[in-house]
């Protein structure tokens, strides 16, 4: 076996790198849902995906999908990054698990391709599932690329979810880059020292072995981690910070959203 | 099997979240109560680790790739509390930071991959694994089976999700409004990939981190006690009396509002006598809630044989004595709750004297 399983996981590492940096990039840049409050956004938006969700009607989500394009733009998110990282992963995915659907759900045929033949039903159920998926995954890489980690992290605290689980979410965001910068140096070294190929045992040894390393090396970082907290006073109560300040513009902004997912869960019934 | 957004109707979702967040309360709950002060720390890192094996691509026989979830190892190593929380919080991250995975089905993503994942991976590694040493071939064997188990497990029941949506959300010309596959076609198509692909990849992960960690930190497959060691791990948790009173006060209000039940118009589905099929009102409503499906024109044989086995004490919730409905739902949820709770009781006190002979042993 040759090393690909080396390069896929070196490639998948490098994606989710270059989508966390990206995403910092667009957060810091002027735009729509920039200028709003976290609280905002991460409502406003959950709103909107939630609307998608209860929609019933085709053209409603349809509706809703442009109003996430240009959500998108206006908050300087790039269509190019949309359609490579969104909107072509989901076609190909949902489209793939769609597409059986067109002959398989009974109903009027409008389109006969004997044995088969494609029913109204199918092609609604397909098209209704290929664009609510994409509406909710633009909207949900919408509001993760406008807006950095810790003010969403914030936002959930605000939102009354419990400190402890908000800490976990924060140290593990923290130390997911760590660990991928970790394994990322280790399938490097051990591709650096390969020669030939693998048989296929040989290369899921490799897999293995590098994931025991990298449990070993985590379950020491938690220690480390621990006694750090510990040496700065930790002993089992959560402070956080919350210091968001609500201004007119971001409850115009809390208002349009809501009013916008209302009307088009209302319309789309 | 990371559900994304808009596969799942909204009320399957809501149901999904709430189980998902019962689990995660009973798992924070317990966890807590071993780990103490460690568990931020330890189940933060561990999540973070579970992310990126996540990512890693898992040769398989065969020349091709897949990717596992680590859900064998963290019930191995964290148990299965301690994994619910780590995969969970994985899975979160994945969804709220990287937009993978919807927010709208993330309470089903973790029901299956966290929750029921770590308990039928922890339930097959220790009934397999029994008592043997740390260091046997057989906890490798144990390993491979929970993790093949434990995926295809999270894949039946992701493909039972996705099964009933076109059973109970279409429109009325028959479109479905979700996943559009019925139970017969969902099953088979998502346990086709599971029971080869992702199975293998999740057994052969197991399998050899399990082998590894045999040989080079058999501390870690000891269980979650074991990490918990250190007498700073002893700190007290304050909030726990605390939360257990909160709930019986919950327990109370919800004794007290069960006389809304009464509120509910018509039968719950499924919930039908054997009179209700004689019962032409009664018919009707099964009609209506079964998508215009009529109700056979007798009292199925089955159902008729059955139902005169067991006669309930409280039949309709309330007692035949008491006359006002309300009354008779309050008494039938206090009954009904005591009942439980020593059950519960008893249950606590056998498995104490059970326990106490091994300590001192």
């Amino acid at each position: 076996m040759t090393q690909h399983f080396i390069q896929s996981t070196l490639q998948g590492f490098t994606r989710a790198l270059s989508k966390a940096l990206l995403s910092e990039q667009v957060a810091n840049q002027p735009g729509l849902l920039q200028q709003f409050d976290p609280r905002v956004r991460l409502v406003g938006m959950l709103s909107l995906v939630i609307s998608v969700v209860l929609c019933r009607r085709l053209e409603i989500v349809a509706v809703l999908f442009v109003i996430a394009v240009v959500i998108a733009l206006a908050s300087k998110v790039s269509l190019l990054s949309l359609a490579k990282r969104v909107w072509l992963v989901v076609l190909a995915f949902t489209g793939l698990i769609a597409l059986p659907a067109l002959f398989t759900t009974p109903g009027d045929a409008i389109v006969s391709l004997r044995p088969l033949s494609i029913t109204t039903q199918g092609l609604r159920t397909a098209l209704l599932l290929i664009v609510r998926v994409e509406t909710a995954a633009t909207l949900t890489t919408v509001l993760v690329f406008s807006t950095p980690w810790t003010h969403t992290l914030k936002a959930l605290r605000s939102l009354h979810l419990p400190a402890e689980v908000v800490t976990m979410l924060a140290m593990t965001h923290r130390y997911v880059f760590l660990l991928l910068e970790t394994a990322n140096q280790m399938f490097e070294s051990r591709q650096s020292r390969t020669v030939g190929a693998l048989t296929g045992a040989e290369s899921r040894r490799v897999t293995a072995r590098t994931a025991g390393v990298l449990l070993s090396k985590s379950m020491e970082l938690s220690q480390e981690v621990y006694l750090a907290m510990l040496s700065r006073g930790f002993r089992g109560d959560i402070q956080l910070l919350t210091e968001f300040r609500m201004k007119a513009r971001d409850y115009a902004g809390l208002a349009a959203f809501l009013c916008v997912g209302c009307l088009a869960s209302w319309i789309g019934r | 099997m990371h559900i994304p957004d808009g596969y799942l109707s909204p009320s399957t979702c809501v149901t999904l979240y709430v189980l998902a967040a019962s689990g995660w309360y009973g798992a924070l709950r317990r966890i807590k109560r071993v780990l103490t002060t460690r568990t931020i720390p330890l189940i933060s890192v561990f999540a973070a680790f579970s992310f990126v094996v996540m990512m890693f691509n898992v040769p398989l026989p065969g020349g091709t790739t897949g990717h596992a979830v680590g859900v064998a190892v963290g019930a191995i190593v964290l148990g299965p509390w301690g994994s619910i929380l780590a995969i969970s919080i994985a899975l979160a991250i994945q969804a709220l930071f990287f937009g993978d995975g919807g927010i709208t089905t993330l309470g089903a993503n973790c029901l299956n991959m966290a929750i029921i994942g770590s308990f039928v991976a922890y339930a097959v590694y220790r009934a397999i694994a029994a008592n043997s040493e740390f260091t046997s071939r057989r906890r490798v064997l144990a390993a491979a089976v929970a993790g093949y188990c434990a995926i295809n497990a999270s894949a039946f029941v992701t493909a039972i999700e996705f099964g009933i949506q076109p059973l109970l959300f279409h429109d009325s010309s028959g479109t479905p409004l979700y996943a559009p596959y019925s139970l017969g076609v969902a099953i088979p198509a998502m346990m086709l990939g599971h029971l080869t692909f992702a199975g293998l990849a999740e057994a052969a992960i197991s399998v050899g981190m399990v082998s590894f960690l045999q040989k080079t930190d058999v501390g870690l497959l000891r269980g979650v006690k074991n990490l918990a060691l250190g007498p700073e791990s002893l700190l007290p948790i304050p909030a726990y009396e605390a939360s257990q009173k909160n709930l019986w006060w919950a327990v109370a209000l919800l004794m007290v509002l069960t006389p809304l039940g009464i509120l509910a118009a018509g039968t719950a589905w499924g919930e039908w006598s054997s009179a209700d099929f004689a019962n032409a009102h009664a018919r009707a409503q099964i009609e209506a809630a079964s998508g215009n499906q009529a109700p056979p024109s007798s009292v199925p044989a089955g159902l008729q044989k059955l139902s005169s086995l067991w006669t309930a004490p409280f039949p309709g919730y309330a007692p035949r004595f008491i006359k006002s409905p309300a009354f008779g739902y309050s008494l039938s949820a206090v009954f009904g709750v005591g009942f439980l709770a020593l059950a519960a009781l008893l249950a606590r006190s056998v498995s104490r004297r059970k326990r106490q002979p091994e300590a001192r042993a």
